[in-house]
């Protein structure tokens, strides 16, 4: 299944004297534009020290002559479907969240809807941030989107799952953190392995479920 | 046994190399030495090979002790340097013997202090980067007194003196930053630009490896819109909704979710690692590129 590139508009942005942030606009591009630079840096075409996808955006860090790369992208040719589907990551998790109450009544459903809905999508790592191993996952329709909490917590346990706008996150270890708690990952040191290659187990593109295990 | 032991680890003595840039994709600050020319020169002064790990102290020194015969440098931040409570030579190789007790005082003047050993030192490592990272907890913890760190094999062949680099970068109570705009200068007002130019900022004390923070002229925003999580580089100036800068150093976040106006360069961020609580800071802004214009 491949689809004909197509001509989205790619805004490039200064980011220091070594640095591009490219606003792709959307995050569909933004996904399709990160996975167009790995390419082109697999294969030589471009030296950056770093590439971080962002919610709707690209930073390529550390690139000796910006200029050259800023000048191509207005006319980059992007392919937005996925080249290749990769396998999906199953995360077991209990859904006995301190939030899951007040989700279910935003929702206007029973905790254990919750659970249904939540762990029916599937979910697409967009990128990553916040802490090594923890990935914004997209995939969530939006009328389940919820705030954050007005009060953020001061310490989250490791393998939290939470929800606030657009995404889903597990935290890979104990931190502070905002999010609605909904669920427990049986098992979150699975989330971050320095000896494993990648040391993420949620990678920039990993598609994800999740499944309700019961205790 | 050849190592250090750290007998005196200070308010906060870290270990610092080249850090672990190409991660910033799995939320991976990229660390390393915060004043990256004082740890190359220290290092270099010491014979190491480009990249070796050295100590990075905070303030008020560190003290340990020479498991076997080694070269040590103390650089980057000025301070009185003792070995077994003689004073010796500040910025030049000293040669410790096996159970000397080398320590480095207060910083007189800037933040941290590098020091070198010849063979650099191998603690426990993440991702190719021996590093403590303040922010992710990568690398290995900051140092606790009692701790002990393995020492690398000593270099064949010293640097000669006539082959020293260029001199130890001097340390000031205010530091004028070269501020390349954007990328999200069009978040805020348009006189934007003239309030950084004519504004004095200070250091607060609630700064770190992570970012200084800075008390001053609060920036105000035009767009206020909640910006969806984006990637900075070291050096980004971000401006939260209450307005007071932080200027991200060495284990910055590598996303963030409000504008940078700003970003400065190598030789402003390595200033920055030495600027104390109280330290005035001025930008001198750098029109954005004429290819971000928009079209």
């Amino acid at each position: 299944m491949s689809t004909r590139p197509t001509t989205h508009p790619l805004r490039p942005l200064p980011a220091g004297p070594r640095g591009i942030l490219i606003d792709c606009g959307t995050t569909a591009v933004a996904r399709a534009c990160y996975r167009s630079l790995q390419a082109r840096r697999m294969s030589g075409l471009l030296e950056a020290a770093d590439l971080v996808p962002g919610a709707t955006t690209v930073l390529v860090d550390g690139i000796d002559e910006p200029e050259l790369l800023a000048a191509e992208l207005p006319g980059w040719p992007i392919s937005v479907e996925p080249e290749v589907a990769g396998e999906t990551v199953e995360i077991p998790v209990c859904y006995d969240g301190p939030d899951l109450e007040t989700v279910a009544k935003a929702w206007g459903v029973s905790a254990e809807e919750v659970a249904d809905i939540h762990s029916s999508v599937e979910y697409e790592a967009a990128f990553c941030g916040f802490s090594p191993g923890f990935a914004y996952l997209e995939g969530l329709p939006e009328e389940f989107h919820v705030p954050r909490r007005d009060e953020p917590r001061t310490s989250v346990p490791a393998g939290s799952v939470a929800i606030a706008g657009p995404y889903t996150g597990v935290y890979p270890r104990s931190s502070p953190g905002g999010w609605q708690l909904i669920a427990t990952m049986t098992n979150p040191g699975r989330l971050w392995n320095e000896h494993r290659e990648p040391a993420a187990l949620l990678v920039p593109g990993t598609k994800v479920r999740f499944a309700a295990v019961r205790v | 046994m050849s190592h250090i032991e750290i007998l005196r680890a200070g308010v906060l003595t870290t270990c610092q190399d080249a850090g672990r840039p190409g991660w910033g994709h799995l939320a991976v600050p990229p660390s390393g030495a915060a004043d990256q020319p004082s740890w190359r020169l220290a290092n270099q002064l010491a014979g190491n090979p480009t990249g070796a790990c050295a100590l990075e102290t905070t303030l008020n020194g560190c003290t340990v002790r020479a498991h076997r015969n080694v070269t040590v440098v103390v650089g980057g931040a000025p301070c009185p340097v003792t070995v077994d409570g003689r004073p010796e030579a500040w910025g030049q190789p000293v040669k410790l013997k096996a159970g000397s007790v080398l320590d480095a005082g207060p910083a007189e003047v800037g933040v941290r202090s590098y020091l070198a050993f010849s063979g650099g030192l191998h603690p426990k490592s993440s991702l190719g980067s021996h590093s403590t990272c303040l922010l992710s907890g990568l690398g290995p913890a900051p140092l606790q007194d009692g701790d002990t760190i393995p020492l690398g094999p000593s270099p064949a062949h010293p640097p000669l003196p006539t082959q020293w680099p260029a001199p130890w970068a001097g340390i000031s109570e205010e530091i004028v930053m070269k501020l390349h705009l954007g990328p999200r200068l069009e978040w805020f007002r348009p006189e934007a630009v003239a309030e950084l130019t004519r504004g004095v900022w200070t250091v607060s004390e609630h700064s770190n490896r992570i970012g200084l923070r800075l008390d001053g002229h609060m920036l105000r925003r035009s767009d206020t819109a909640e910006l969806p999580s984006e990637g900075i580089v070291a050096g980004a100036l971000q401006v939260p909704p209450n307005g007071q800068l932080i200027l991200f150093g060495a284990d910055h976040p590598t996303t963030v979710g409000y504008p940078v106006v700003g970003v400065v360069g190598a030789e402003a961020l390595a200033a920055a690692a030495q600027a104390r609580p109280g330290t005035r800071i001025r930008f001198a802004p750098v029109p954005m590129p004429h290819w971000s214009k928009r079209a």
